[in-house]
């Protein structure tokens, strides 16, 4: 078993759970559980290379390129794309009042579809490997690995964005007063309607900026995670439902989601950390464990667990104010 | 000293949609520094009127001014920007948040949001009024007083000097409500004026300056209280008795079919509902049953019909427990349940199915095969719409798209045709028109001729004491005596249903609700009684079911 | 006193549920969605290819006629995704979110392959294809039985639940694959040549005839048998469903049984008469296969077993005849048909709001109200 590369290895995939389980989890304290997010990675996924190797691009020699302006292009695009389909999202369900599990699986055909599309269609992915150079190039450390060789790990700025933002997110919820709101708005939004909370202001804006976020794990593992190269779709797909999983996995908290998304992680890269020789079968059994231990948690909350740690109360409900 | 008047009400006249009048040229005053009480029957439109002031609705006609200026309150924002607050009867609080965080919720202010800060004024406002609180405690954990406590603080939040509490000793003890009217009166001295809607008469004496009264939607006058006495109040709640020509059918008694002994029902949110109340339904006999809404009415209902758990006491059928039966097996003994909330929609329905599905909700298991037998489930439906009028366009029109009313013919007429030999129906005629209403009386009195028992819970003083044999009266769960509806008077029944007089109480040697012939000795009672009370207790032991 | 004028700001339009709705109102608002759907994929093929609007028309229909095999295979595609939807069906009308469609099928394939390998040389093929069937549908039924039970009892979430379990069936069917291919395994098993179900003439005619049988079935079910009656008023009212004595735990259990059963069913055909193998990757992603479909063919149904039928055939048909407008126009992206396919859902969902709702604009933006006349 080689430890290190377990332990850091998972943390480097994990980042992209993170940021997709941080968005998903400020959609559902709204009260609007997004199966959308997979789609939406990936168009974020489209939107971050297109930024970034549009930018590169432009520059005569992509040795000059600098690490804040690929940043900046890749997380505004990124951001944008993603935030399109979230508005798509919830447009059909805040405003058209559609049923969100319907309305989110068809964002997940469409946004996958979409983003394989457009990818092939308009992004020049030959830079994005430069760019991915400088993005990496933020923590820099090496470990000796149980195989005795030693592992170069690099950490990006994205990385550490991912925390950030996980953090951030937390202090959200529990220390302001928009954050209490929203919380408000997903628990009961009758309520929050009767106390003056502009309740679909709220909802278009927690599900707009939590598909942004969502969308930066699609830029963080072709820009900064997998050197600038993009395979398929149905891995950023599958992704996003291990990111869905991870809201229920850490109940709805984003600072718990930081560990979870390393757990989940670490399972994620287990097999390619095995010593000698363990069967292919089994690799698979452990690829499964992060959703059996979601169905436990969520099995566990609903039988002995308090009120503090059950899913938003109306996740699910669409809020139209005259069924009061 | 000139008194300063709060709120002044003008004219205010509210329509619901089919003509239905909820406040006709209502003027009211509120002064600065009392409280004023707001008596009145049900469907008096008490809690309409206070919803104007509070901007849930708007009035159709009239004017409210506040300090002398007219106001538009046209939602609860309005409400409190002119420091209005009211306390509805449903707490409208998010349950799993903190009582400071329920409190804050919505309200704009300036500077950083501290809990700490918001902590402090909350207690600060505590400490002024004799609040007692714990502000970091969660909803879903609190009482229901505490939950209260939690609004009126909500209120006094956002600065509010009028404040409108909506029923608030309904659901609390006597202690509880003790505390409360400290609460209040040291809000008084403070200046704040205070509305409060109450049936109980004792407690409009004891804690009122003044009390305004309404009846069926308009206003009949305000009396001082130190000036009146509860038997004037409740002949002006009442008003003068109307004779209805309801003609009260002379049966022959049998014996009791329905008995109920000592029974004890508790609410969703745990408070008691029904508290130790014993009685009897005879067949042949209409047993009415008086008090003001939300009295356990519903939770009676819902027991006797098996959809709610007992906590004690007894139900006896013909001589035979039916506590603990599914409620298939109650359906199958031929004991029918029919409660007409007040939406209308709700218990007994289903509101996508058509008529014809509806009428088979509670016998669409007879029959053999594996197939519903629609074909006579519409032949019933047609039947039924042309005997009680029910104006659809077919019998395959889903109920949600009938009127009120109708729905109602279709709940009524099933529950009473499927031919039970028990019925208990609650608001039959709520919101009927005056012909229909007269249709489901002989439709009770049809039945009562052919021997079935029934327990109707109304809200129509006039029609109870037109059509019923006995008056049960509940106050706040408790029983407080049964007497002959052509030996008593509307007072009598309204100082019974206020509090103001308990029967059980004056006439302790009658056993009231208590047949004497029962299908039981006593003996066989009080066997029965120990045996489930021994495993009511084994069920509490093994815990929450 | 003085004349006080305030201004009110109403809204710029209000939403209010609409009563009654015509049927001619009803197709006239779809067919308008689905025509709009299809002009706004012509559009961006006309955009980003070059073509002709007329050409992604041309294509589209084409793409399902000729050559005439094509024909079959969208005959045999709907039939798969209708019995799906079926399967969904009575879930739904329980309002009980069945998103696990996709692990209750895969699982009805895995068992009905085991069965064709271990049994199919061993015992008669009649024998061996009754217990493939019945291996199937009992595996689909204990797969979304599981998150039932849980419903039943404890509430628990089964939205996400039966989420979850589609990806550990994924992860079984993974497991499967590599136990059986051993440790040499490429990642698949290969065709499995024994126990394979019969052609009776042509590959169609076998997923006809259970899609023929289920949708009787499912119809009579829902419509008339007293199951159906039970579930539809468990999904209207639960407390009705009470007072008239239903026991909606039972409901709950046996119907996502019925539902998971014939997945399983699906499973078993997907198996053992169309592809003889199982991989875990096609079916969880051609999206014109998948549960996820059939989920939102159910919703624009309305959960009507006849409507199904026509909107699995309309899903299908673009489906099919957009990957012939990719062939036709050199597009090398395979994903094109799921993003045109994605636009039209997004387009016909957003349509069931003006079915259901009624939009009224207020005329004056700004009204002035007078609030006061002269007080003297």
């Amino acid at each position: 078993m080689n430890v290190p590369g377990l332990v850091f290895g998972g943390i480097a995939i994990g980042i992209v759970f993170l940021y997709g389980s941080v968005g998903e989890i400020i959609t559902e304290k709204s009260g609007h559980l997004n199966l959308g997010i997979p789609g939406i990675m990936c168009m974020g996924t489209a939107g971050g290379m297109f930024g970034v190797s549009n930018y590169m691009g432009m520059l005569s020699n992509t040795k000059s390129a600098s690490l804040l302006l690929i940043l900046l292009f890749g997380i505004v695009f990124a951001f944008l794309f993603a935030a399109v389909g979230g508005a798509i999202y919830a447009l059909l369900t805040v405003s058209f009042k559609a049923n969100q599990n319907v309305v989110g699986l068809a964002v997940t055909t469409f946004g996958a579809g979409f983003a394989q599309f457009f990818i092939k269609k308009f992004v020049t992915t030959k830079f994005l490997s430069r760019a991915s150079k400088i993005v990496r190039n933020f923590i820099n450390f090496e470990i000796k690995s149980s195989f005795g060789v030693p592992i170069k790990y690099q950490y990006g700025v994205l990385s550490c964005l991912a925390i950030i933002l996980a953090l951030a997110c937390a202090l959200f919820f529990k220390k302001t007063k928009k954050g209490l709101h929203l919380r408000a708005i997903g628990e009961n939004p009758a309520t929050a309607d009767a106390v003056g909370i502009n309740v679909n202001l709220y909802k278009y804006i927690a599900i707009i900026v939590g598909s942004g976020i969502a969308g930066l794990g699609g830029l963080y593992y072709v820009v900064e995670y997998n050197n600038g190269t993009f395979d398929n779709v149905l891995t950023i797909q599958a992704f996003g439902w291990l990111a869905v999983a991870l809201v229920i996995f850490t109940m709805w908290r984003s600072d718990f989601a930081i560990f979870g998304s390393f757990v989940f992680g670490m399972l994620y890269v287990f097999n390619g950390n095995l010593t000698g020789t363990s069967s292919l079968a089994t690799q698979e059994l452990i690829k499964l464990l992060p959703y059996v231990m979601t169905i436990i948690v969520l099995i566990i909350t609903s039988i002995f667990g308090s009120k503090n740690v059950q899913p938003p109360a109306s996740l699910g409900l669409n809020y139209f104010r005259e069924d009061r | 000293m000139e008194k300063q008047i709060a709120i002044e009400l003008k004219n205010i006249c509210k329509y619901f949609p089919g003509k239905v009048v909820a406040n006709k040229n209502v003027n009211l005053t509120l002064y600065k520094g009392e409280i004023l009480s707001l008596l009145g029957e049900n469907g008096s439109g008490k809690t309409t009127l206070m919803n104007m002031i509070s901007g849930i609705y708007f009035p159709d006609e009239g004017q409210i001014f506040i300090n002398g200026e007219e106001a538009v309150i046209r939602s609860p924002k309005d409400a409190y920007n002119y420091k209005i607050g009211m306390i509805h009867q449903h707490f409208k609080l998010v349950d799993v948040f903190s009582a400071a965080e329920n409190i804050v919720l919505g309200v704009k202010e300036a500077g950083r949001f501290s809990k700490k800060k918001i902590a402090m004024r909350v207690r600060e406002i505590a400490e002024r009024y004799g609040f007692d609180i714990d502000p970091k405690k969660r909803i879903h954990e609190m009482s229901v007083s505490e939950k209260q406590t939690v609004e009126i603080i909500k209120v006094l939040y956002r600065g509010a000097d009028i404040l409108i509490l909506d029923e608030p000793t309904a659901v609390l003890t006597p202690q509880e409500i003790e505390k409360l009217f400290a609460v209040l009166r040291k809000m008084r001295e403070d200046g704040k004026s205070i509305i409060i809607i109450t049936h109980k008469l004792n407690e409009v004496m004891e804690i009122s300056d003044r009390v305004s009264i309404l009846r069926k939607g308009e206003y009949i006058g305000t009396v001082e209280t130190s000036k009146t006495n509860p038997k004037q109040l409740t002949e002006m709640m009442v008003g003068k008795k109307t004779d209805l020509k309801i003609e009260r059918v002379k049966t022959d008694f049998e014996k009791p079919l329905l008995e109920i002994r000592d029974i004890v029902i508790d609410k969703d949110d745990g408070s008691r509902a029904i508290d130790d109340v014993s009685f009897y339904i005879r067949g042949g006999e209409i047993l009415g049953v008086a008090g003001v809404a939300g009295c356990g009415q519903k939770e009676l209902c819902e027991a006797i019909a098996g959809l709610r758990p007992i906590k004690s006491g007894l139900v006896m059928h013909k001589g035979e427990n039916i506590i603990g039966l599914p409620p298939k097996k109650i359906i199958e003994k031929g004991v029918s349940m029919s409660f007409i909330p007040e939406d209308r929609l709700g218990m007994g329905l289903a509101p996508s199915f058509s008529i014809t599905d509806n009428m088979i909700i509670k016998n669409y298991g007879e029959g053999k095969g594996p197939f519903v037998n629609r074909k006579a489930a519409r032949a019933h439906a047609k039947a039924l719409i042309e005997k009680l009028e029910i104006v659809t366009p077919s019998t395959e029109t889903p109920v949600r798209r009938l009127s009120g009313g109708n729905v109602q013919k279709v709940l009524v007429g099933r529950e009473i045709e499927a031919g039970p030999n028990v019925i208990i129906t609650a608001y039959p005629v709520r919101g009927l028109d005056i012909n229909s209403s007269y249709l489901i009386y002989d439709i009770l009195n049809d039945q009562k001729k052919k021997g079935t028992g029934i327990l109707f819970i109304g809200e129509d003083l006039d029609v109870m004491l037109a059509l019923c044999d006995k008056i049960m009266v509940i106050c706040h769960g408790k029983n407080m005596g049964v007497v002959h509806a052509e030996k008593t008077t509307k007072e009598e029944l309204g100082l019974m249903m206020t509090g103001a007089l308990d029967l059980t109480e004056e006439k302790k040697d009658k056993n009231f609700g208590i047949a004497k012939d029962s299908n039981l000795t006593e003996e066989e009672w009080q066997e029965m009684e120990e045996e489930t009370n021994n495993e009511n207790h084994g069920k509490e032991s093994k815990g929450n079911e | 006193m003085n004349n006080n004028v305030k201004s009110v700001r109403e809204p710029l339009f209000h939403i209010s549920k609409r009563g009654d709705v015509s049927l001619k109102r009803q197709i006239l608002t779809r067919v308008i969605a689905v025509a709009a759907g299809l002009i706004l994929g012509s559009i961006v093929c006309t955009i980003a290819y070059g073509s002709s609007p007329f050409d992604f028309l041309y294509y589209l229909v084409e793409g399902n006629f000729k050559p005439f095999d094509n024909f079959w295979e969208m005959i045999k595609k709907t039939a798969l995704l209708l019995m799906i939807g079926l399967a969904l069906i009575p879930a739904f009308k329980m309002k009980y979110w069945n998103l696990g469609g996709n692990g209750q099928i895969l699982m009805g394939g895995l068992i009905t392959i085991i069965c064709m390998i271990n049994l199919g040389d061993t015992v008669p093929d009649g024998v061996v294809w009754m217990i493939m069937l019945l291996a199937a549908m009992l595996v689909g039924a204990i797969w979304a039985v599981i998150p039932a039970l849980f419903k039943a009892f404890f509430k628990t979430n089964e939205t996400l639940f039966t989420l979850m379990m589609n990806y550990i069936a994924v992860g079984l069917v993974a497991y499967a694959i590599k136990k059986i291919g051993g440790k040499e395994s490429t990642g698949t098993i290969g065709v499995v040549q024994s126990g394979q179900l019969p052609e009776l003439g042509h590959s169609v005619v076998l997923i006809l005839i259970f899609a023929i049988i289920i949708t009787l079935f499912i119809t009579f079910y829902i419509k008339s048998s007293k199951h159906g009656y039970e579930v539809s008023l468990v999904g209207d009212s639960e407390n009705t469903a009470r007072y008239g004595g239903i026991n909606v735990k039972k409901t709950i259990i046996r119907t996502l049984i019925l539902s998971g059963a014939i997945c399983g069913i699906v499973g078993f055909l997907l198996a053992g008469s169309i592809n003889h193998t199982i991989v875990t990757e096609e079916t969880m992603a051609n999206s014109g296969f998948t549960a996820f479909t059939a989920i939102i063919v159910v919703w624009i149904a309305h959960n009507n077993p006849l409507a199904t039928i026509g909107v699995s055939f309309g899903v299908i048909f673009i489906n099919n005849g957009m990957m012939r407008v990719q062939s036709s126009l050199s597009i090398t992206e395979k994903t094109v048909p799921d993003m045109i396919i994605g636009i039209m859902y997004l387009i016909i969902i957003a349509c069931e709001f003006f079915i259901t709702f009624r939009i009224k604009f207020n005329k004056k933006k700004n009204e002035t109200i007078k609030t006061v006349e002269e007080v003297k």
